[in-house]
């Protein structure tokens, strides 16, 4: 295996779990948000809720299709440029990503169709199950991929065998490593975050242009709640994160904090230069003793540095510090947005009063993503070097494929998720700038087909039945 | 006693296959199909007649892959490498063809057009990918030390792309019975005249790889009983029962269509594809990495296997449940006035 090829599989891998991962952190929240209004709509027969229900359907469907397209992409990937990782470790994580399968993907999959296109098969209530068993499925689903993510992160209750492989001992232990519990709540709180703030930045958009939209006005107030409570939570959770990283992961937790000394009364760097050659920071703004107190509740607590591990057991330093500084700025963010809206809705009036509020709301849309995709770099870079943290190095788990293979998949992922996101981006982007309302009420709901459908997602001049000469 | 747990995984591993092949197959006909269909009317209705099945369709391959790399790891860990290529291929392609569903939809003019081309490119060459992937498998893969050992396109042979043509016309006859079935009036009977060009070419085509396989693999060659070009009757009758049932099912084919039934020609469609199947078992039983891995060789640690043989013996039944059960809630004829939805 040529240096050359192992650097592109990294970076193919990087490449497109990072695009996956874009998907599933707004399908989880959407699909649990989309199960709430139909509740809601089921229990108050508000429309509000139905018409809410109707726009956010058509969104996610547009990205639960992409979702599930770049996942089957990863479950091949495994096998194809990580073979040794997938030989070693087959026997234990195997049996992850089987129930996965089977007791996640399954179910989204096929009551997705009833979800899409069964609105007028089946009654309300079966409808409303089909909604839910989805919104389950994809937590379902995170549970069993962030367990074998867990499992890597610090592998427990696995021994070898006579070939050298491992396997596993204990199947609990395998399933709940210590990390787990941690990663999960922190993965799913990230999710709902995600869409929140997507459903606020939709809302607040809708509302800066015209104020009195009811549709708009609920979701941007339900999205202000989940900013208030689920923001705070998040830096519970992912302070509990830290405390887990330093204790099974310390190098990752020196790398996060970019400390090089062991020492007591660890200072905390706002921000840094690290240099790994120089072994130390070219420069830093720092807190003294907070580092100590954030990572062990103590501020004279000694808290172990890069320089305690040899050379080649430490992660890449820079690119873990700095993807940690704009997941917590951008939480921070999140917090203020949520207390702010908080406040404004209870001062009576409402959020959609101040317009520096809703343009606030519109530019931390993106927000989720780029924590999600930088929380990962901090998570699996800061893992680095190995796949399995301490019993595996990345660079000894690529297949054997040269790099002229390698580059021509990973080109063709860049050409063809350019295209699929730039498309899809748009169409989102474009359903969302027509609003809740005039999607609703779009002749074609009132046709034949039902609501919900594919079909009636299509802005009307376009749907299949109108527009058939503009297919040629 | 004990679970021979190997081997029910192996038989595991390869119904899954063969249901992929037989769902999945009708979903990617449709589309190789698409660009013959008279208006965008017509598409529309092909589309409408698999949107709401064809992602839980696709799992079974997910299942193929995440159940290969756990039951039998090592198998997982050879193939891919070995046929990196068109694995890459065929993920490449069935991105383009699954996204096409929705934003097919939300296409105007040019994007419409886009992804009508994308959805019909992508189903093609996800099929012709696969069957270059089958090829390659049947050729045998070169291993040393329990890995890869050949090059990056030890796969492209002139026999892969026979096979690989052969898919095609197998999948696009699976697509044109299953339009049969679906589709009413004009597209019905264009379904039809489709389904009887594809069953031919399908004859055509497996008689092809048959007889190519025969001559260029003499490893296959003897587990039939017809080594070196000599047959031993004996040997190759009780075998013959799977041409046999090819056989029937294009006769299937051809009464149906002929008796103008709805059902049948697909149900006919199945059978030829079973027999390939079958076909192919016989060609490579014990090997999971044809010539070189048997399945025991490349089996997990056993109480891997023990474990999901527990969550399968509880899960599939329900999967299978639900499964069916979408299927029933979409049965019947779909209609371009879309009031099927
Ligand atoms: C935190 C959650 C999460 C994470 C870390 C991952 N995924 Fe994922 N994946 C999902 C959450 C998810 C989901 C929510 O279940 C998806 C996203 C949208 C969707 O359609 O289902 C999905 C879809 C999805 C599918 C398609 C399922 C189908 O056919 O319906 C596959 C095969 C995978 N994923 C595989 C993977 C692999 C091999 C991963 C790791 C390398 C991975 N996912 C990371
Ligand atoms: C979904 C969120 C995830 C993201 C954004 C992510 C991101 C990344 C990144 C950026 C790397 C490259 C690190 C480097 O090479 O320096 C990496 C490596 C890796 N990750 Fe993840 N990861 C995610 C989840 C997972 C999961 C769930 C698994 C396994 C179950 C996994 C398995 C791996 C493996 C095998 C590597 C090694 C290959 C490599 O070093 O590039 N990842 N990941
Ligand atoms: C607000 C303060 C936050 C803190 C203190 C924090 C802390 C952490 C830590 C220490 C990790 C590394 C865990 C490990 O690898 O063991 C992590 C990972 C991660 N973070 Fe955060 N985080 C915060 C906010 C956020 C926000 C707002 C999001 C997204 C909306 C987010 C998303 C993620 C993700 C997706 C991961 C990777 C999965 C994991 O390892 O848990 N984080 N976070």
């Amino acid at each position: 295996m040529d240096l050359e090829a192992l650097l592109l599989a990294r970076l193919q891998f990087a490449f497109t779990i990072g695009w996956h991962i874009i998907f599933p952190s707004f399908t989880i929240g959407l699909a649990s948000f989309l199960a709430v209004l139909e509740g809601a709509w089921l229990v108050t027969k508000r429309d509000v809720f139905k018409t809410l229900y109707l726009f956010w359907v058509k969104i996610f469907a547009l990205s639960f299709g992409m979702g599930v397209v770049s996942g089957v992409v990863m479950s091949y990937q495994f096998g194809a440029n990580w073979s040794v990782f997938a030989t070693q470790t087959g026997p234990v994580l195997g049996p992850l990503l089987g129930f996965e399968v089977l007791t996640a993907f399954f179910l989204e999959a096929s009551f997705l169709g009833v979800m899409l296109f069964g609105w007028k098969k089946v009654g309300p209530g079966l409808h409303f199950a089909a909604t839910a068993l989805v919104a389950g499925g994809t937590l379902v689903s995170a549970f069993w991929i962030l367990s074998a993510n867990s499992w890597m992160q610090f592998p427990t209750g696995f021994g070898h065998d006579a070939s050298g492989r491992m396997v596993a001992l204990d199947w609990l232990q395998v399933i709940f490593s210590p990390t787990f519990p941690s990663r999960f709540a922190h993965m799913v709180l990230a999710a709902y975050l995600t869409t929140s703030l997507v459903v606020g930045a939709a809302s607040a958009w809708a509302l800066l242009k015209r104020p009195d939209q009811p549709e708009s006005r609920l979701a941007l107030r339900m999205a202000i709640g989940m900013f208030a409570v689920v923001a705070p939570l998040q830096l519970v959770v992912g302070d509990i994160s830290g405390d887990v990283a330093a204790r099974y992961q310390p190098s990752k937790l020196a790398a996060i904090e970019a400390f090089w000394e062991t020492k007591a009364g660890q200072a905390f760097h706002i921000v840094a230069w690290p240099d790994r050659q120089a072994e130390t920071n070219r420069w830093e703004v720092s807190i003294p003793k907070l580092g100590s107190l954030i990572v062990a509740k103590d501020a004279n607590a000694e808290v172990k540095g890069l320089k305690a591990f040899a050379k080649e057991d430490r992660p890449p330093v820079g690119l873990v510090f700095w993807a940690f500084r704009v997941m917590v700025g951008l939480g921070l963010l999140m917090i203020a947005l949520g207390f702010w809206g908080a406040w404004l809705w209870w001062r009576g009036g409402g959020p959609e009063r101040s317009r520096t509020y809703l343009r606030f709301a519109v530019a931390m849309g993106p927000a989720g993503f780029v924590a999600v995709i930088a929380g990962w770099m901090v998570a699996e870079i800061g893992r680095q070097p190995w796949v399995v943290f301490g019993v595996m190095r990345t660079a000894s788990a690529a297949s054997p494929v040269h790099a002229g293979t390698v580059s021509a998949s990973l080109l063709m992922f860049l050409a063809v998720y350019a295209i699929v996101f730039s498309v899809g981006a748009l169409y989102i982007l474009r359903l969302i700038a027509q609003g809740p309302a005039a999607v609703a009420a779009e002749p074609a709901l009132a046709g034949p087909r039902a609501p919900g459908s594919a079909l009636a997602a299509a802005p009307d001049a376009d749907a299949g039945l109108v527009s058939r000469e503009s297919d040629r | 006693m004990s679970l021979d747990l190997p081997l029910i995984w192996a038989g595991l591993i390869a119904t899954a296959v063969l249901l992929y092949v037989l769902l999945d197959g009708f979903d990617l006909g449709v589309g190789i199909l698409f660009p013959l269909a008279r208006s965008p009317a017509d598409r529309d209705v092909m589309m409408n007649s698999i949107a709401p099945v064809w992602d839980g369709n696709e799992t079974w391959l997910v299942l193929g892959g995440g159940g290969l790399f756990a039951a039998f790891p090592l198998a997982y860990a050879v193939i891919m490498p070995a046929l990196y290529l068109p694995v890459y291929m065929m993920l490449g392609a069935l991105i383009l063809r699954g996204v096409a569903f929705e934003f097919r939809l939300h296409g105007r003019r040019r994007g419409k057009a886009f992804w009508t081309g994308a959805f019909a490119f992508g189903s093609l060459a996800a099929t012709f990918s696969q069957g270059l992937i089958l090829g390659g498998f049947i050729q045998g893969v070169k291993v040393e030390n329990n890995a890869f050992a050949g090059g990056a396109f030890d796969w492209l042979t002139p026999y892969t792309l026979l096979v690989a043509c052969g898919l095609v016309a197998g999948y696009a006859l699976l697509g044109a019975t299953w339009l049969v079935l679906k589709s009413q009036d004009e597209l019905h009977g264009d379904a039809r005249r489709w389904a009887w060009i594809a069953a031919f070419l399908t004859a055509v085509l497996l008689g092809l790889v048959s007889i190519a396989t025969l001559v260029s693999h003499p490893q296959v060659a003897e587990r039939w009983g017809v080594a070196a070009g000599a047959v031993d009757w004996g040997y190759f009758a009780p075998r013959a029962v799977i041409p046999l049932l090819g056989a029937a099912g294009l006769g299937v084919i051809a009464y149906g269509l002929a008796k103008r039934s709805h059902p049948l020609p697909f149900v006919g469609a199945a059978l030829v594809f079973l027999s390939g199947y079958f076909g192919l078992a016989v060609g490579f039983a014990p090997f999971v990495v044809p010539y070189a891995l048997t399945f025991r060789d490349a089996a997990s640690a056993d109480n891997a296997l023990g474990l999901m043989l527990a969550g399968v013996a509880i899960l599939l039944p329900v999967i299978l449940g639900y499964t069916v059960w979408v299927y029933w809630l979409f049965r019947g004829k779909v209609t371009p006035d879309a009031g099927y939805h």
